[in-house]
Protein backbone atom coordinates (compact mmCIF):
# COMPACT_ATOMS: atom_id res chain seq x y z
CA UNK A 1 0.00 0.00 0.00
CA UNK A 2 1.20 3.05 -0.94
CA UNK A 3 2.71 6.14 1.78
CA UNK A 4 0.11 8.71 2.21
CA UNK A 5 1.88 11.75 1.72
CA UNK A 6 -0.90 14.01 3.40
CA UNK A 7 -0.45 16.49 6.18
CA UNK A 8 -3.99 14.80 7.83
CA UNK A 9 -2.68 11.16 7.70
CA UNK A 10 -5.59 8.23 7.12
CA UNK A 11 -6.34 6.42 10.20
CA UNK A 12 -8.12 2.84 10.26
CA UNK A 13 -11.03 2.65 12.12
CA UNK A 14 -10.95 -1.30 12.07
CA UNK A 15 -7.86 -2.87 14.02
CA UNK A 16 -5.69 -5.40 11.94
CA UNK A 17 -7.29 -8.94 13.26
CA UNK A 18 -6.10 -12.22 12.03
CA UNK A 19 -7.92 -13.70 9.81
CA UNK A 20 -11.19 -16.67 10.82
CA UNK A 21 -11.02 -19.79 9.63
CA UNK A 22 -13.43 -20.53 6.57
CA UNK A 23 -16.80 -20.02 6.74
CA UNK A 24 -16.37 -17.95 9.83
CA UNK A 25 -14.55 -15.31 7.80
CA UNK A 26 -17.53 -14.41 6.11
CA UNK A 27 -18.84 -12.97 9.73
CA UNK A 28 -15.87 -11.21 10.46
CA UNK A 29 -16.25 -8.70 7.49
CA UNK A 30 -19.50 -6.05 7.87
CA UNK A 31 -20.97 -7.33 4.71
CA UNK A 32 -20.70 -10.85 6.14
CA UNK A 33 -22.60 -9.55 9.08
CA UNK A 34 -25.45 -7.84 7.40
CA UNK A 35 -25.65 -11.08 5.45
CA UNK A 36 -26.03 -13.10 8.61
CA UNK A 37 -28.27 -10.21 9.77
CA UNK A 38 -30.69 -11.28 7.12
CA UNK A 39 -30.13 -14.58 7.48
CA UNK A 40 -31.48 -14.94 10.89
CA UNK A 41 -33.59 -12.00 10.11
CA UNK A 42 -35.86 -14.36 8.12
CA UNK A 43 -35.74 -16.73 10.75
CA UNK A 44 -36.95 -14.25 12.83
CA UNK A 45 -39.88 -13.26 10.28
CA UNK A 46 -40.79 -16.47 10.00
CA UNK A 47 -41.01 -17.30 13.69
CA UNK A 48 -43.11 -14.17 14.10
CA UNK A 49 -45.37 -14.68 11.23
CA UNK A 50 -46.37 -18.66 12.20
CA UNK A 51 -46.69 -17.22 15.59
CA UNK A 52 -49.29 -14.56 14.38
CA UNK A 53 -51.23 -17.29 12.17
CA UNK A 54 -51.15 -19.96 15.00
CA UNK A 55 -52.10 -17.47 17.83
CA UNK A 56 -55.47 -16.76 15.11
CA UNK A 57 -57.25 -19.87 16.45
CA UNK A 58 -58.09 -17.78 19.53
CA UNK A 59 -60.54 -16.65 17.44
CA UNK A 60 -61.98 -20.08 16.85
CA UNK A 61 -62.37 -20.65 20.48
CA UNK A 62 -60.54 -21.89 24.05
CA UNK A 63 -60.64 -25.99 22.70
CA UNK A 64 -58.98 -24.78 19.72
CA UNK A 65 -56.65 -22.66 20.69
CA UNK A 66 -55.28 -24.85 23.63
CA UNK A 67 -55.20 -27.89 21.62
CA UNK A 68 -52.85 -25.93 19.11
CA UNK A 69 -50.61 -25.16 21.97
CA UNK A 70 -50.78 -28.95 22.96
CA UNK A 71 -49.76 -29.83 19.52
CA UNK A 72 -46.92 -27.66 19.08
CA UNK A 73 -45.34 -29.52 22.02
CA UNK A 74 -46.06 -32.99 20.24
CA UNK A 75 -44.68 -32.19 16.98
CA UNK A 76 -42.57 -34.96 15.39
CA UNK A 77 -43.61 -37.39 18.53
CA UNK A 78 -43.32 -40.48 18.35
CA UNK A 79 -40.67 -40.08 16.30
CA UNK A 80 -38.69 -37.28 18.85
CA UNK A 81 -40.16 -37.29 22.68
CA UNK A 82 -42.63 -34.95 23.29
CA UNK A 83 -41.43 -31.01 23.54
CA UNK A 84 -38.12 -32.17 21.93
CA UNK A 85 -38.37 -30.58 18.41
CA UNK A 86 -40.40 -27.92 20.04
CA UNK A 87 -37.25 -27.31 21.61
CA UNK A 88 -35.18 -27.71 18.48
CA UNK A 89 -36.86 -24.94 16.84
CA UNK A 90 -36.43 -22.95 20.32
CA UNK A 91 -33.01 -23.24 19.82
CA UNK A 92 -32.77 -22.16 16.71
CA UNK A 93 -34.44 -19.12 17.47
CA UNK A 94 -32.39 -18.36 20.25
CA UNK A 95 -29.14 -18.98 18.45
CA UNK A 96 -30.91 -16.17 15.46
CA UNK A 97 -31.83 -13.51 18.40
CA UNK A 98 -27.90 -13.59 19.67
CA UNK A 99 -26.31 -13.36 16.00
CA UNK A 100 -29.23 -10.69 14.91
CA UNK A 101 -27.93 -9.06 18.21
CA UNK A 102 -24.42 -9.06 17.63
CA UNK A 103 -24.03 -8.44 14.64
CA UNK A 104 -25.78 -5.12 15.50
CA UNK A 105 -23.95 -4.28 18.65
CA UNK A 106 -20.58 -4.64 16.48
CA UNK A 107 -21.93 -3.03 13.49
CA UNK A 108 -23.18 -0.09 15.48
CA UNK A 109 -20.09 0.20 17.52
CA UNK A 110 -17.94 -0.12 13.94
CA UNK A 111 -20.16 3.08 12.39
CA UNK A 112 -19.51 5.14 15.36
CA UNK A 113 -15.58 4.98 15.06
CA UNK A 114 -16.62 5.60 11.44
CA UNK A 115 -18.69 8.53 12.40
CA UNK A 116 -17.39 10.33 15.06
CA UNK A 117 -17.76 13.63 14.74
CA UNK A 118 -21.49 15.14 13.78
CA UNK A 119 -22.28 17.93 11.38
CA UNK A 120 -22.67 21.44 13.42
CA UNK A 121 -25.69 22.15 10.98
CA UNK A 122 -29.40 20.38 11.33
CA UNK A 123 -29.13 17.25 8.74
CA UNK A 124 -31.79 17.34 6.27
CA UNK A 125 -32.28 13.60 5.36
CA UNK A 126 -33.56 12.97 1.62
CA UNK A 127 -34.04 8.94 1.92
CA UNK A 128 -33.32 7.75 5.14
CA UNK A 129 -36.55 7.41 6.95
CA UNK A 130 -37.94 6.96 10.53
CA UNK A 131 -37.72 3.12 10.44
CA UNK A 132 -34.25 2.69 9.27
CA UNK A 133 -32.71 5.35 11.54
CA UNK A 134 -34.86 4.16 14.80
CA UNK A 135 -33.50 0.25 14.03
CA UNK A 136 -31.90 -0.35 17.05
CA UNK A 137 -33.94 1.18 19.00
CA UNK A 138 -36.86 -1.04 17.90
CA UNK A 139 -35.00 -3.59 18.29
CA UNK A 140 -34.25 -2.80 21.63
CA UNK A 141 -38.23 -2.08 22.05
CA UNK A 142 -38.91 -5.52 20.66
CA UNK A 143 -36.18 -7.25 22.98
CA UNK A 144 -37.00 -5.87 26.22
CA UNK A 145 -40.98 -6.84 25.17
CA UNK A 146 -39.79 -10.20 24.20
CA UNK A 147 -39.41 -10.57 27.90
CA UNK A 148 -41.90 -9.36 29.35
CA UNK A 149 -43.93 -11.55 26.80
CA UNK A 150 -42.03 -14.83 27.88
CA UNK A 151 -42.77 -13.78 31.61
CA UNK A 152 -46.20 -12.88 30.45
CA UNK A 153 -47.84 -15.43 28.90
CA UNK A 154 -44.67 -18.58 28.70
CA UNK A 155 -43.53 -18.76 31.69
CA UNK A 156 -46.49 -17.07 33.95
CA UNK A 157 -44.43 -15.10 36.41
CA UNK A 158 -46.13 -11.75 35.43
CA UNK A 159 -49.59 -13.04 35.04
CA UNK A 160 -51.39 -14.21 39.18
CA UNK A 161 -53.96 -15.79 36.88
CA UNK A 162 -51.53 -17.79 34.99
CA UNK A 163 -52.51 -21.71 33.77
CA UNK A 164 -50.34 -23.91 32.27
CA UNK A 165 -51.67 -24.55 29.15
CA UNK A 166 -54.40 -22.73 28.94
CA UNK A 167 -53.76 -20.45 26.44
CA UNK A 168 -57.16 -18.86 26.02
CA UNK A 169 -57.45 -17.80 29.68
CA UNK A 170 -54.02 -16.84 29.78
CA UNK A 171 -54.62 -14.36 27.27
CA UNK A 172 -57.46 -12.76 27.50
CA UNK A 173 -56.53 -12.46 31.36
CA UNK A 174 -54.03 -11.27 30.52
CA UNK A 175 -54.85 -8.48 27.65
CA UNK A 176 -57.73 -7.37 30.38
CA UNK A 177 -55.16 -5.43 32.06
CA UNK A 178 -55.46 -2.30 29.92
CA UNK A 179 -51.38 -1.32 30.72
CA UNK A 180 -50.17 -4.95 29.73
CA UNK A 181 -52.77 -4.35 26.28
CA UNK A 182 -51.13 -1.07 25.91
CA UNK A 183 -47.97 -2.46 26.09
CA UNK A 184 -48.42 -4.86 23.64
CA UNK A 185 -49.88 -2.93 20.95
CA UNK A 186 -46.60 -0.17 21.87
CA UNK A 187 -44.55 -2.85 20.96
CA UNK A 188 -45.80 -4.69 18.24
CA UNK A 189 -45.86 -1.19 16.61
CA UNK A 190 -41.82 -1.08 17.13
CA UNK A 191 -42.16 -4.92 15.78
CA UNK A 192 -43.92 -3.46 12.72
CA UNK A 193 -41.50 -0.24 12.07
CA UNK A 194 -38.37 -2.85 12.54
CA UNK A 195 -39.78 -5.11 10.24
CA UNK A 196 -40.86 -2.63 7.34
CA UNK A 197 -36.85 -1.58 7.18
CA UNK A 198 -35.65 -4.91 7.92
CA UNK A 199 -37.65 -6.87 5.62
CA UNK A 200 -36.81 -4.66 2.86
CA UNK A 201 -32.95 -4.25 3.38
CA UNK A 202 -32.61 -8.41 3.75
CA UNK A 203 -33.16 -8.39 0.15
CA UNK A 204 -29.82 -5.75 -0.53
CA UNK A 205 -28.08 -7.86 2.32
CA UNK A 206 -28.46 -11.39 0.65
CA UNK A 207 -27.65 -9.70 -2.61
CA UNK A 208 -30.89 -10.17 -4.58
CA UNK A 209 -30.00 -7.60 -7.48
CA UNK A 210 -32.72 -8.58 -9.87
CA UNK A 211 -34.36 -5.71 -10.85
CA UNK A 212 -37.23 -6.95 -11.28
CA UNK A 213 -37.86 -7.40 -7.75
CA UNK A 214 -36.73 -3.57 -6.90
CA UNK A 215 -40.76 -3.00 -6.86
CA UNK A 216 -42.28 -6.07 -4.91
CA UNK A 217 -39.27 -5.51 -2.27
CA UNK A 218 -41.22 -2.70 -0.82
CA UNK A 219 -44.43 -4.10 -1.50
CA UNK A 220 -43.31 -7.32 0.64
CA UNK A 221 -41.72 -5.06 3.42
CA UNK A 222 -45.14 -2.99 3.40
CA UNK A 223 -47.30 -5.63 3.33
CA UNK A 224 -45.71 -8.55 5.87
CA UNK A 225 -44.96 -5.28 8.53
CA UNK A 226 -49.08 -5.02 8.24
CA UNK A 227 -49.93 -8.32 8.36
CA UNK A 228 -48.18 -8.71 10.99
CA UNK A 229 -48.87 -5.69 12.83
CA UNK A 230 -53.15 -5.82 12.58
CA UNK A 231 -52.66 -9.63 13.32
CA UNK A 232 -50.91 -8.93 16.60
CA UNK A 233 -52.74 -6.14 18.17
CA UNK A 234 -55.98 -8.08 17.31
CA UNK A 235 -55.90 -9.84 20.35
CA UNK A 236 -55.33 -7.20 23.08
CA UNK A 237 -57.75 -5.01 20.96
CA UNK A 238 -60.56 -8.17 21.16
CA UNK A 239 -59.80 -8.66 24.44
CA UNK A 240 -60.47 -5.34 25.37
CA UNK A 241 -63.40 -4.90 23.07
CA UNK A 242 -65.11 -8.20 25.11
CA UNK A 243 -64.94 -10.19 21.88
CA UNK A 244 -62.60 -12.34 23.20
CA UNK A 245 -63.74 -13.51 26.83
CA UNK A 246 -62.69 -16.66 29.53
CA UNK A 247 -66.27 -17.92 30.57
CA UNK A 248 -63.86 -21.02 32.08
CA UNK A 249 -62.19 -22.47 29.89
CA UNK A 250 -59.73 -25.70 30.20
CA UNK A 251 -56.72 -26.75 29.33
CA UNK A 252 -56.80 -28.95 26.13
CA UNK A 253 -57.09 -32.77 27.68
CA UNK A 254 -56.12 -35.60 24.91
CA UNK A 255 -58.84 -38.14 24.14
CA UNK A 256 -58.32 -40.99 26.29
CA UNK A 257 -57.19 -44.32 25.09
CA UNK A 258 -61.06 -45.82 24.78
CA UNK A 259 -62.01 -43.16 22.74
CA UNK A 260 -59.41 -43.38 20.42
CA UNK B 1 -41.37 39.05 -21.26
CA UNK B 2 -44.63 38.12 -23.43
CA UNK B 3 -43.33 36.15 -25.95
CA UNK B 4 -45.66 33.70 -27.51
CA UNK B 5 -43.93 30.36 -28.65
CA UNK B 6 -40.98 30.80 -31.41
CA UNK B 7 -42.57 33.79 -32.77
CA UNK B 8 -39.43 36.55 -31.36
CA UNK B 9 -36.67 33.95 -32.49
CA UNK B 10 -33.31 35.07 -32.44
CA UNK B 11 -33.92 37.54 -29.57
CA UNK B 12 -32.38 36.74 -26.04
CA UNK B 13 -33.94 37.89 -23.05
CA UNK B 14 -31.53 40.43 -20.83
CA UNK B 15 -31.65 39.19 -17.62
CA UNK B 16 -30.88 41.44 -14.95
CA UNK B 17 -30.35 38.45 -12.27
CA UNK B 18 -31.21 39.21 -8.75
CA UNK B 19 -28.18 39.92 -6.22
CA UNK B 20 -28.54 38.23 -2.85
CA UNK B 21 -27.68 39.11 0.08
CA UNK B 22 -25.76 36.18 2.27
CA UNK B 23 -24.59 35.04 6.00
CA UNK B 24 -22.97 32.24 5.44
CA UNK B 25 -21.23 30.35 8.39
CA UNK B 26 -18.02 27.81 7.19
CA UNK B 27 -16.19 25.80 9.48
CA UNK B 28 -12.69 27.24 9.97
CA UNK B 29 -9.83 24.74 10.71
CA UNK B 30 -6.15 25.78 9.92
CA UNK B 31 -4.47 22.92 9.89
CA UNK B 32 -5.68 18.95 10.54
CA UNK B 33 -4.17 18.98 14.49
CA UNK B 34 -6.26 22.53 14.77
CA UNK B 35 -9.04 23.04 16.78
CA UNK B 36 -12.14 24.27 14.46
CA UNK B 37 -15.10 26.17 14.52
CA UNK B 38 -18.02 27.74 12.58
CA UNK B 39 -17.34 31.06 11.61
CA UNK B 40 -19.84 33.82 10.14
CA UNK B 41 -19.63 35.99 7.61
CA UNK B 42 -21.73 38.40 5.28
CA UNK B 43 -22.23 38.40 2.39
CA UNK B 44 -24.05 41.07 0.50
CA UNK B 45 -24.55 41.31 -3.61
CA UNK B 46 -24.26 37.98 -4.67
CA UNK B 47 -25.63 37.39 -8.32
CA UNK B 48 -27.71 34.98 -8.30
CA UNK B 49 -26.01 34.21 -11.80
CA UNK B 50 -22.80 33.01 -9.87
CA UNK B 51 -22.37 29.21 -9.32
CA UNK B 52 -21.88 28.22 -5.16
CA UNK B 53 -18.27 27.95 -5.85
CA UNK B 54 -18.50 31.40 -7.75
CA UNK B 55 -19.43 32.78 -4.66
CA UNK B 56 -16.85 31.07 -2.09
CA UNK B 57 -14.43 33.19 -4.89
CA UNK B 58 -16.10 36.06 -4.41
CA UNK B 59 -15.88 35.65 -0.30
CA UNK B 60 -12.04 35.07 -0.85
CA UNK B 61 -11.54 38.08 -2.93
CA UNK B 62 -13.09 40.11 0.36
CA UNK B 63 -11.10 38.82 2.49
CA UNK B 64 -7.51 38.74 0.92
CA UNK B 65 -8.63 42.64 0.31
CA UNK B 66 -9.25 42.99 4.06
CA UNK B 67 -5.70 41.14 4.65
CA UNK B 68 -7.29 37.61 5.97
CA UNK B 69 -7.27 34.31 5.39
CA UNK B 70 -9.43 32.72 2.46
CA UNK B 71 -11.44 29.78 3.23
CA UNK B 72 -9.55 26.45 1.48
CA UNK B 73 -11.96 24.58 -0.88
CA UNK B 74 -10.88 21.77 -2.92
CA UNK B 75 -12.23 22.54 -6.86
CA UNK B 76 -10.42 21.66 -10.66
CA UNK B 77 -12.70 21.14 -13.35
CA UNK B 78 -16.01 23.11 -12.16
CA UNK B 79 -18.38 21.20 -14.22
CA UNK B 80 -19.43 18.41 -12.09
CA UNK B 81 -16.48 15.73 -13.03
CA UNK B 82 -13.79 15.91 -11.03
CA UNK B 83 -15.37 15.19 -8.19
CA UNK B 84 -13.32 17.43 -5.89
CA UNK B 85 -15.57 20.18 -4.80
CA UNK B 86 -17.55 18.18 -2.24
CA UNK B 87 -18.88 19.63 0.37
CA UNK B 88 -21.68 20.28 3.30
CA UNK B 89 -24.25 22.73 2.20
CA UNK B 90 -26.83 22.97 4.61
CA UNK B 91 -26.87 19.91 6.24
CA UNK B 92 -27.09 18.25 2.41
CA UNK B 93 -23.74 17.02 0.68
CA UNK B 94 -23.18 18.84 -2.25
CA UNK B 95 -26.05 21.09 -1.43
CA UNK B 96 -30.07 20.87 -2.03
CA UNK B 97 -30.15 20.15 -5.66
CA UNK B 98 -30.38 16.56 -6.53
CA UNK B 99 -27.91 15.38 -8.93
CA UNK B 100 -25.38 17.81 -9.35
CA UNK B 101 -22.00 18.34 -7.73
CA UNK B 102 -21.31 21.74 -5.62
CA UNK B 103 -19.62 23.34 -8.88
CA UNK B 104 -22.72 22.74 -10.58
CA UNK B 105 -25.18 24.59 -7.98
CA UNK B 106 -26.17 28.21 -8.79
CA UNK B 107 -26.56 31.00 -6.09
CA UNK B 108 -30.37 31.36 -7.88
CA UNK B 109 -31.85 28.20 -5.82
CA UNK B 110 -30.99 30.62 -3.03
CA UNK B 111 -33.31 33.80 -1.28
CA UNK B 112 -31.83 37.13 0.00
CA UNK B 113 -31.42 36.74 3.91
CA UNK B 114 -30.54 33.07 4.09
CA UNK B 115 -28.01 31.78 6.20
CA UNK B 116 -25.99 28.92 4.38
CA UNK B 117 -23.80 26.66 6.68
CA UNK B 118 -20.68 25.23 4.95
CA UNK B 119 -19.11 22.29 6.83
CA UNK B 120 -16.04 20.13 5.54
CA UNK B 121 -17.46 16.10 4.54
CA UNK B 122 -16.95 14.78 8.22
CA UNK B 123 -15.73 10.80 8.21
CA UNK B 124 -13.25 8.77 10.35
CA UNK B 125 -11.27 8.15 6.92
CA UNK B 126 -11.44 11.69 5.67
CA UNK B 127 -9.36 13.90 7.95
CA UNK B 128 -9.97 17.44 7.78
CA UNK B 129 -6.90 19.15 5.93
CA UNK B 130 -8.14 22.63 6.17
CA UNK B 131 -11.35 24.56 6.08
CA UNK B 132 -13.01 22.53 4.17
CA UNK B 133 -10.72 20.60 2.24
CA UNK B 134 -10.44 16.59 3.74
CA UNK B 135 -7.84 13.78 2.88
CA UNK B 136 -9.78 11.60 0.72
CA UNK B 137 -7.07 9.13 0.18
CA UNK B 138 -8.88 6.34 1.55
CA UNK B 139 -11.25 6.14 -1.61
CA UNK B 140 -7.39 5.38 -3.67
CA UNK B 141 -6.78 2.53 -1.31
CA UNK B 142 -9.50 0.66 -1.93
CA UNK B 143 -9.33 1.63 -5.62
CA UNK B 144 -5.83 -0.13 -5.27
CA UNK B 145 -6.93 -2.94 -3.70
CA UNK B 146 -8.88 -4.21 -6.84
CA UNK B 147 -10.16 -1.47 -9.27
CA UNK B 148 -8.99 -2.10 -12.07
CA UNK B 149 -8.15 -5.33 -14.87
CA UNK B 150 -5.04 -7.02 -15.42
CA UNK B 151 -4.05 -6.97 -19.18
CA UNK B 152 -1.19 -7.71 -20.81
CA UNK B 153 -0.12 -4.53 -22.60
CA UNK B 154 0.08 -5.17 -26.34
CA UNK B 155 -1.78 -3.73 -29.42
CA UNK B 156 -5.03 -2.32 -28.81
CA UNK B 157 -7.14 -5.07 -29.39
CA UNK B 158 -10.26 -5.00 -31.94
CA UNK B 159 -13.16 -3.49 -30.40
CA UNK B 160 -16.18 -5.77 -31.30
CA UNK B 161 -14.31 -8.73 -30.23
CA UNK B 162 -16.47 -9.21 -27.03
CA UNK B 163 -19.57 -8.97 -27.57
CA UNK B 164 -21.41 -6.75 -24.62
CA UNK B 165 -24.81 -6.54 -24.54
CA UNK B 166 -26.52 -2.53 -24.66
CA UNK B 167 -28.50 -4.04 -21.20
CA UNK B 168 -24.88 -4.47 -19.83
CA UNK B 169 -23.06 -1.61 -21.56
CA UNK B 170 -25.54 0.27 -19.65
CA UNK B 171 -25.47 -0.55 -16.42
CA UNK B 172 -21.60 -0.80 -16.24
CA UNK B 173 -21.73 2.75 -17.95
CA UNK B 174 -24.05 4.31 -14.91
CA UNK B 175 -21.81 2.46 -12.51
CA UNK B 176 -18.46 4.04 -14.04
CA UNK B 177 -19.70 7.34 -13.76
CA UNK B 178 -19.04 7.95 -9.94
CA UNK B 179 -16.26 10.75 -9.81
CA UNK B 180 -14.91 10.06 -6.42
CA UNK B 181 -16.00 12.75 -4.67
CA UNK B 182 -17.05 11.33 -1.21
CA UNK B 183 -20.38 12.65 -0.96
CA UNK B 184 -21.85 9.35 -0.43
CA UNK B 185 -19.86 8.49 2.81
CA UNK B 186 -20.45 12.19 3.97
CA UNK B 187 -24.29 11.97 4.08
CA UNK B 188 -24.26 7.99 5.14
CA UNK B 189 -24.97 8.63 9.11
CA UNK B 190 -22.65 5.51 9.37
CA UNK B 191 -20.26 6.68 7.55
CA UNK B 192 -20.00 4.02 5.21
CA UNK B 193 -18.04 4.13 1.58
CA UNK B 194 -20.44 1.22 0.14
CA UNK B 195 -21.73 3.11 -2.89
CA UNK B 196 -18.19 4.59 -3.94
CA UNK B 197 -16.80 1.19 -3.74
CA UNK B 198 -19.94 -0.39 -5.14
CA UNK B 199 -19.74 1.69 -8.38
CA UNK B 200 -15.99 0.80 -8.51
CA UNK B 201 -16.84 -3.08 -8.26
CA UNK B 202 -19.60 -2.97 -10.08
CA UNK B 203 -18.30 -1.13 -13.68
CA UNK B 204 -15.74 -3.99 -13.84
CA UNK B 205 -17.55 -7.17 -12.35
CA UNK B 206 -20.62 -6.29 -14.91
CA UNK B 207 -18.41 -6.28 -17.79
CA UNK B 208 -17.14 -9.32 -19.67
CA UNK B 209 -13.57 -8.19 -19.38
CA UNK B 210 -14.21 -8.02 -15.57
CA UNK B 211 -14.85 -10.95 -14.91
CA UNK B 212 -11.41 -12.91 -14.27
CA UNK B 213 -10.58 -11.35 -11.21
CA UNK B 214 -14.68 -10.56 -10.51
CA UNK B 215 -14.77 -12.26 -7.19
CA UNK B 216 -10.70 -11.07 -5.77
CA UNK B 217 -11.62 -7.78 -7.01
CA UNK B 218 -14.55 -7.83 -4.70
CA UNK B 219 -13.33 -9.60 -1.43
CA UNK B 220 -10.39 -7.32 -1.87
CA UNK B 221 -11.80 -4.09 -2.16
CA UNK B 222 -14.79 -4.78 0.34
CA UNK B 223 -12.01 -5.97 3.07
CA UNK B 224 -10.11 -2.36 2.33
CA UNK B 225 -13.35 -0.35 2.81
CA UNK B 226 -14.07 -1.96 5.99
CA UNK B 227 -10.73 -0.98 7.08
CA UNK B 228 -11.72 2.64 6.74
CA UNK B 229 -15.41 3.21 6.51
CA UNK B 230 -18.58 2.90 8.68
CA UNK B 231 -21.27 -0.23 7.66
CA UNK B 232 -23.98 0.13 5.59
CA UNK B 233 -27.84 -0.41 6.63
CA UNK B 234 -29.67 0.89 3.77
CA UNK B 235 -30.74 4.33 4.55
CA UNK B 236 -29.90 5.38 0.76
CA UNK B 237 -28.62 8.74 2.00
CA UNK B 238 -26.25 7.74 -0.65
CA UNK B 239 -28.12 7.51 -3.34
CA UNK B 240 -30.25 10.95 -2.50
CA UNK B 241 -26.61 13.32 -2.26
CA UNK B 242 -25.05 11.11 -5.12
CA UNK B 243 -24.33 13.98 -7.46
CA UNK B 244 -24.14 11.34 -10.47
CA UNK B 245 -27.17 9.49 -9.18
CA UNK B 246 -25.40 6.23 -8.86
CA UNK B 247 -27.73 3.51 -7.68
CA UNK B 248 -28.03 1.42 -4.30
CA UNK B 249 -28.55 -1.29 -6.53
CA UNK B 250 -24.77 -1.78 -6.91
CA UNK B 251 -24.33 -2.01 -3.29
CA UNK B 252 -26.98 -5.07 -3.49
CA UNK B 253 -24.62 -6.28 -6.60
CA UNK B 254 -21.76 -6.24 -4.47
CA UNK B 255 -23.25 -7.47 -1.56
CA UNK B 256 -23.96 -10.85 -3.54
CA UNK B 257 -20.47 -11.12 -5.24
CA UNK B 258 -18.88 -10.84 -1.82
CA UNK B 259 -20.75 -13.28 0.03
CA UNK B 260 -20.16 -15.89 -3.19
CA UNK B 261 -16.74 -14.53 -3.08
CA UNK B 262 -16.20 -16.51 0.19
CA UNK B 263 -17.98 -19.78 -1.31
CA UNK B 264 -17.07 -19.53 -5.18
CA UNK B 265 -14.17 -22.63 -5.79
CA UNK B 266 -12.24 -20.22 -8.53
CA UNK B 267 -10.45 -22.85 -10.08
CA UNK B 268 -14.39 -23.17 -11.72
CA UNK B 269 -14.70 -19.40 -12.77
CA UNK B 270 -13.31 -20.24 -15.92
CA UNK B 271 -16.60 -22.14 -16.94
CA UNK B 272 -19.73 -21.14 -17.66
S1 LIG C 1 -20.81 7.12 -5.61
FE1 LIG C 1 -21.55 9.19 -6.08
S2 LIG C 1 -21.35 10.30 -4.14
FE2 LIG C 1 -20.07 8.45 -3.95
S3 LIG C 1 -18.02 9.08 -4.59
FE3 LIG C 1 -19.06 8.27 -6.43
S4 LIG C 1 -19.96 10.09 -7.40
FE4 LIG C 1 -19.46 10.70 -5.29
Amino acid sequence: MQQDQSSAPLRRVQPARRRWPWPLDLYQSAVGKKWAMAVTGVMLLGFVFFHMLGNLKVYLGPAQINHYGEWLRDIAVPALPRTVFLWLLRCGLIAAFAVHMHAAYALTRMNHRARPTKYASERDYVAANFASRTMRWTGIIVILFLFFHLADLTWGSLNPHFVRGNVYHNMAYSFSRVPVAAIYIVANLALAVHIFHGAWSLFASLGVSNPKLVAFRRRFAVGFASIILLGNISFPIAVQAHIIEDHGSTPYHAPTEQGR
Amino acid sequence: MSQTNGQTGGQTAVHHGRTLDLKLCIWRQPGPRAEGRMVEYDLPGVSEDMSFLEMLDLLNERLIAKEQEPVAFEHDCREGICGSCGMMINGQAHGPQLGTATCQLHMRKFNSGDVIEIEPWRAAAFPIVRDLVVNRSALDRIVEAGGYISVTAGAAPEANIIPVPKPVADAAFDAAACIGCGACVAACPNGAAQLFTAAKVAHLNLLPQGQAERFSRTEAMVERMEEFFGSCTFHGECEAACPKRISLENIVLMNGDYVRAKFKNRRLAGRR
